[in-house]
């Protein structure tokens, strides 16, 4: 029995004029929620709107300025983490926090191991248990062998089976779908509803709309610290849950038709041992060509192949019909390729570095040939490429880390801009942005393939990818399985190439 | 609806196997160095010379199975040889003095052991000083106070007690006392490390500093114990020290860091923490023993030990790092998509 | 969003640490002069500054090192071999002339060896540098054993213990300060400076904006090598002697002046100008001790301790300048600001 059956029930957790300040932030300002048991419930909205603040309270992080908060209807104080996992409240986060040198079984049942005479471990013991807890989740686990290696759905997986060992009755999922394949993510969402059936109360934070849809009961929305609406998921639309998050109709994803020009670069027979097998496109200059498929498809591989990151096993690579090779980034991206990576705070920014430093980094042997390093150069560089971008910023002194994502995002794409590419390969590139940022992403991606550059596009975000591709090329299992262009792209016609259920023919994309 | 997924059985069982793999490995090339020396030296074979090495090597395995407590925690103590040299004078002047009787030195050696252990662990825990800087400067802190304790005098073996050294060559049913000593140290170790939540907590911190903070293991208490066993068992060896070697002086067990570290690091203790037996330990430092014995029974100088502990390290650590790329890779290709 | 502070706490920090050495300079100067009369006589100067001349230098290439996100222990072992196979060339014949380019090579090839394997390699740099520092120690004993060789020509000696024609200043000072200038300069204007901050910071980073993070590394391994050697000539002029066992304890004197000189032990910050104030100031206690009569173990254990204080200080500062922006109502700290980020051994 579901909550939406509209049946009144106590609700499981509650939580009443919630507010959090952060020096000059109100993060949360007088919100509410409430969890059912037996209900999965989204909580939704931008970067900045409070989400993981709330996660934070309820998790015992962070202390709530004012407000209440009920479990099972008696008023509670959440003093802190263990206190909240005693209370049995668990949160699964987007990076599982396990111990990669232990068995699966003992970061099941980390701090909590039940023991035996004498009080030491009982690993048998621990072992059924283990065991046991995954048969409850109905996937087969050798709960014996260590954790290092095991994949990251399979590493949420061991997080669940976790949260049930102390008997959790609130599981929080945040992000959890975003470095999960789509069968993975099915498979979690089978979980995630077998749970409900028992009555265990989720919340979902989520920034993929499409999975809110298919998965929550409920959805409630924040935006900038407040709430906005709590309502049944069957009564709204899309557009309805943007409209709320961003508090105004955004038109997403404008795309300039650019007529488009020579091939720049082409990839033909591309082949890396165990990991993709004759890949092969082109892009011409002004084209957008979309590289879709599910994660773990190999999209990211080629990307690092075609920048020098890592080497080929067979193929060519032509850049303006003359074949290349490079033996690391540096040799790319004099040849004119510039790679956004798909992690931007581990390999596209210097969070310590400033703005200018930033931009700078990878031309800086070509600025000042001389060795010598001249601020006001830099700074006039840094100025040029990032005001055409509307980066939010005191100044390019200011560190970048101080920045927030969207404009950090424009940070990285300033920087690759300046280094003067033909060709522009960008590595799901508004992942973690909010809506309004995101279109402003796309709008400099639009813009950018107008002024001449051949850009790639790899994203996992369906929408983005058929609303800004010229040509979409699908891998699947390391392969490209269709070629499709811009006016017979549709989200199944991907979706199919992108799961191999179907080949199509690569020259005018209909079904072989 | 989903059907339930397997995961792949040899991928896991491959680190395990591999570890322990580690200490088997090492007991054969034990195995086959013994067999070539002995075809040039055959005095190697003898019980005497046996047990000689056994004796020396349990001298540092003892020391070793501290630091592997140490660097399973994802740290590591370069100030062990100060301890050791420390102790040593403390106990055999104590000795000398008659100021204590030779159970008394024994327990002054270890509690003395205990706390500069637990001096490392403070400035590391409290002050959250990276290990290294820590005890590279507690090395030379502690060093220098055995230089201005001793001053240029050296405790001579006659200074000692009847009898005292003779622990180093006596032997129970034909086990040098030594052996055993080390014996027993890796057996609680070991049981301690496996069975209790204390054991435990020392492979979850080195192996995930963050996810143990965060899960509330007493991170900083973890390390601090590990850092006082150390000492404790540096203490230990220092004992035993003075009883091998019977001559102190200030600079006695300058070096052994070395022996120490590599002793580790050969038996299979991952230099990141997380994982490694003491067993292990205890086995790299019979094998560096029976190399050093191997060394001067072949006729090489002394001279070229402290370069075999240095090929020694190196090696095992490229070794470890291959083993370590080659299972990732592995992992990779066969994983869930 | 709140609008965040410009700098963090540790960047201004390290930027007042300077001036905090320049104080404590000046301080142990006063008190040197209290203790003798002699203290700031030129004489006095030449014979204090000369003696640490080796690890300054090998301070210099550890900075950039350390600065880089690795380690080098084996400094102290290259310049004992540097002296082994100095002397054991002189001692068979082998001119100076050929010899002294022959131990540099030495130096490079074993700093190249430290490259390797750290960056072609990607073993940890700690233990890697502990079994070099092994090795060259090792292979210093097997070239020259036990033995000293000390006939060498008082020209060569002139190096390590000569002046500059006419005035006090030591030969080594010179060499220190050229060498302070240069890696200063390369460091702080030029943009091979910047990519090894770059590198400290981000690694990955770094590698993605097309940074030879490789190449860079293995040069640093190579420059501290050929520094270590070089330190080895140095010492081996200045004492008059080859031995096997030259420079044995000298890593931890460099690394103290490294961190003494506001070098974040994690990589990324601090500077050479900082570093030389570190040299000056150790210089000037070192001398103020041995003036005082202070004995050589307490000595070591003063630098044993100042290692430690030179990392404590700072932390303490950090932390307290959280705690106070805690009580002001601050957010806590954004995770990427928190100085010694939690990092595995480097």
């Amino acid at each position: 029995m579901t909550a939406v059956q509209g049946v009144a029930m106590q609700p499981r957790a509650e939580m009443r004029g919630i507010s959090k300040r952060f020096a000059a932030t109100q993060a949360l300002d007088d919100v509410s929620l409430d969890l059912l048991p037996g209900e999965i419930h989204a909580l939704v909205g931008e970067n900045g709107a409070g989400k993981s603040t709330l996660v934070k309270i309820l998790a015992g992080v962070h202390q709530p300025d004012s407000g209440t908060i009920w479990l099972d209807g008696e008023a509670t104080q959440i003093h802190g983490p263990a206190h909240a996992r005693a209370l049995g409240i668990a949160v699964v986060h987007q990076e599982p926090r396990l111990f990669p040198d232990l068995t699966v079984a003992e970061n099941v049942f980390i701090g909590h191991a039940p023991s035996g005479r004498l009080g030491t471990i009982d690993w048998g013991g621990t072992r059924r248990a283990a065991q046991a807890l995954f048969g409850q989740l109905d996937v087969q686990f050798d709960v014996g062998a260590p954790v290092r290696g095991l994949s990251m759905a399979d590493q949420q997986l061991i997080e669940i089976a976790k949260s049930l060992s102390v008997e959790a009755r609130v599981l929080i999922l945040d992000e959890p779908t975003a470095s999960l394949s789509a069968h993975e993510v099915e498979r979690l969402f089978a979980i995630v509803r077998r749970l409900r059936d028992r009555g265990v109360s989720i919340l979902f934070v989520s920034h993929r709309l499409d999975e809110v849809f298919d998965l929550c009961d409920r959805a409630t929305v924040f935006r900038d610290g407040r709430h906005v609406i709590t309502t049944a998921t069957s009564e709204l639309t899309t557009a309805d849950l943007v409209r709320h998050m961003v508090g105004r109709t955004v038109e997403l994803f404008p795309k300039v038709e650019t007529p488009v020009g020579d091939v720049l670069l082409e990839v033909e027979g591309l082949t890396k041992e165990g990991v993709f097998r004759d890949v092969g496109f082109s892009v011409r200059a002004g084209e957008i060509v979309g590289l879709a498929g599910l994660v773990g498809a190999g999209r990211t591989e080629v990307a690092r192949v075609l920048f020098g990151i890592d080497q080929r096993d067979g193929g060519e690579i032509r850049l303006g019909g003359v074949p290349v090779d490079f033996a690391s980034p540096s040799a790319a991206m004099h040849a004119g390729i510039a790679y956004l990576p798909e992690d931007r705070h581990q390999e596209g920014l210097v969070l310590d570095f400033t703005i200018a430093q930033n931009v700078t980094l990878p031309i800086l042997p070509r600025l000042f040939p001389r060795f010598f390093v001249r601020a006001s150069t830099e700074r006039k560089v840094a100025h040029d490429y990032t005001e055409q971008f509307n980066v939010r910023m005191t100044g390019v002194d200011q560190l970048v880390g101080a920045l927030s994502g969207g404009n950090q995002q424009k940070v990285v794409l300033a920087k690759w801009l300046a280094s003067g590419p033909r060709i522009l390969i960008l590595d799901e590139p508004t992942r973690g942005i909010d809506i309004g940022a995101k279109v402003e992403v796309h709008r400099i991606i639009s813009e950018l393939a107008a002024s001449g550059l051949g850009i790639v596009l790899i994203s996992s975000d369906l929408p983005e990818v058929l609303a800004m591709s010229d040509r979409i090329v699908v891998l699947h299992e390391g392969r490209v399985t269709a070629e499709i262009p811009r006016d017979r792209a549709t989200e199944e016609r991907v979706m199919f190439a992108a799961t191999g259920s179907a080949h199509f023919d690569r020259a005018d994309g209909s079904p072989a | 609806m989903t059907a339930a997924v397997p995961v792949a059985r040899p991928r896991g069982q491959w680190l395990s196997t591999l570890a322990r793999q580690r200490e088997l490995s090492l007991v054969a090339i034990l195995i086959l160095l013994g067999g070539l020396v002995t075809l040039t030296a055959p005095q190697f074979l003898t019980v005497a010379n046996i047990s000689q090495v056994a004796v020396l090597a349990s001298v540092i395995a003892v020391a070793a199975v501290g630091e592997a407590l140490v660097v399973i925690t994802r740290n590591v103590d370069l100030s062990v040889e100060a301890t050791i040299g420390l102790v040593a004078y403390g106990v055999a002047r104590v000795l000398e003095l008659h100021a204590l009787d030779a159970a008394g030195a024994i327990v002054l050696g270890l509690g003395l052991g205990l706390v500069l252990g637990m001096i490392n662990g403070l400035i590391v825990t409290l002050f959250r000083v990276p290990a290294i800087v820590a005890t590279l400067g507690t090395l030379s802190i502690f060093r220098g106070v055995d230089y201005l304790i001793a001053g240029s005098h050296q405790v001579p073996l006659a200074g000692l007690p009847e009898g005292f050294t003779d622990a180093a060559r006596d032997t129970f049913f034909g086990i040098p006392y030594f052996v055993l000593v080390a014996v027993v140290v890796v057996a609680i170790g070991s049981v301690i490390l496996r069975s209790t939540r204390f054991g435990r907590q020392l492979y979850a911190v080195g192996s995930n500093p963050e996810a143990a903070a965060i899960l509330g293991i007493p991170s900083r208490m973890v390390v601090f114990t590990a850092f006082s066993l150390c000492g404790l068992l540096a203490g230990a060896a220092g004992v035993l020290w003075v009883m091998e070697f019977g001559t102190i002086n200030g600079t006695s067990a300058t070096g052994v860091v070395l022996a120490v570290v590599a002793a580790v690091v050969v038996g299979g203790v991952n230099i990141f923490g997380g994982s490694g037996t003491l067993a292990g330990a205890a086995l790299g430092a019979l094998f560096l023993g029976f190399i050093a014995n191997a060394l001067i029974l072949v006729g090489l100088s002394q001279f070229w030990l402290q370069a075999i502990y240095g090929v020694v390290i190196l090696v095992a650590v490229t070794a470890d790092a291959f083993i370590l790329r080659r299972l990732k890779r592995a992992n990779k290709r066969s994983g869930s998509r | 969003m709140a609008p965040v502070k410009g700098q963090p706490a540790w960047t201004r920090l390290v930027a007042r640490w300077e001036t905090l050495l320049v104080v404590a300079l000046a301080g142990l100067v006063v008190l040197g002069t209290s203790l003798s009369p002699f203290f700031l006589t030129l004489g006095n100067f030449s014979n204090l500054i000369a003696a640490l001349m080796e690890v300054a230098i090998m301070a210099l290439a550890m900075t950039l090192i350390i600065v880089a996100g690795e380690i080098d222990l084996s400094v102290e072992s290259m310049a004992g071999l540097a002296s082994a196979i100095l002397g054991f060339l002189w001692a068979a014949g082998v001119p100076l002339e050929a010899g002294i380019p022959i131990v540099l090579a030495v130096g490079a090839l074993g700093g190249l060896m430290n490259g390797l394997l750290v960056a072609r390699f990607g073993l940890p740099s700690l233990v890697v540098t502990l079994g070099t520092l092994a090795l060259f120690r090792g292979l210093a004993l097997i070239v020259l054993g036990p033995r000293g060789v000390s006939d060498f020509p008082p020209a060569f000696t002139q190096l390590g213990f000569g002046h500059v024609a006419g005035t006090l200043i030591p030969w080594p000072f010179v060499i220190f300060i050229g060498l302070a200038l240069l890696l200063g300069i390369v460091l702080h204007r030029t943009w091979i400076g910047r990519h090894i901050y770059a590198i400290g910071k981000n690694t990955g980073a770094a590698r993605f904006s097309g940074l030879r993070v490789t190449r860079i590394r293995v040069s640093l391994f190579v420059l501290s090598g050929l520094i270590a050697a070089l330190a080895g000539i140095i010492l081996t002029s200045r004492l008059s002697s080859a031995r096997a066992d030259a420079g044995a304890g000298m890593t931890l004197t460099v690394v103290t002046v490294v961190l003494l000189g506001g070098v974040n032990i994690f990589g990324g910050s601090g500077t050479i100008p900082g570093v030389v104030l570190a040299v000056l100031s150790v210089a000037v206690m070192q001398n103020a001790l041995r003036l005082a009569s202070v004995t050589v173990e307490v000595q070591s254990i003063a630098l044993g301790l100042l290692l430690i204080l030179s990392v404590v200080i700072p932390t303490f500062a950090h932390q307290a300048k959280s705690a106070v922006d805690r009580v002001r109502g601050g957010r806590p700290p954004p995770a990427d600001s928190v100085p010694h980020g939690e990092r595995a051994l480097p």
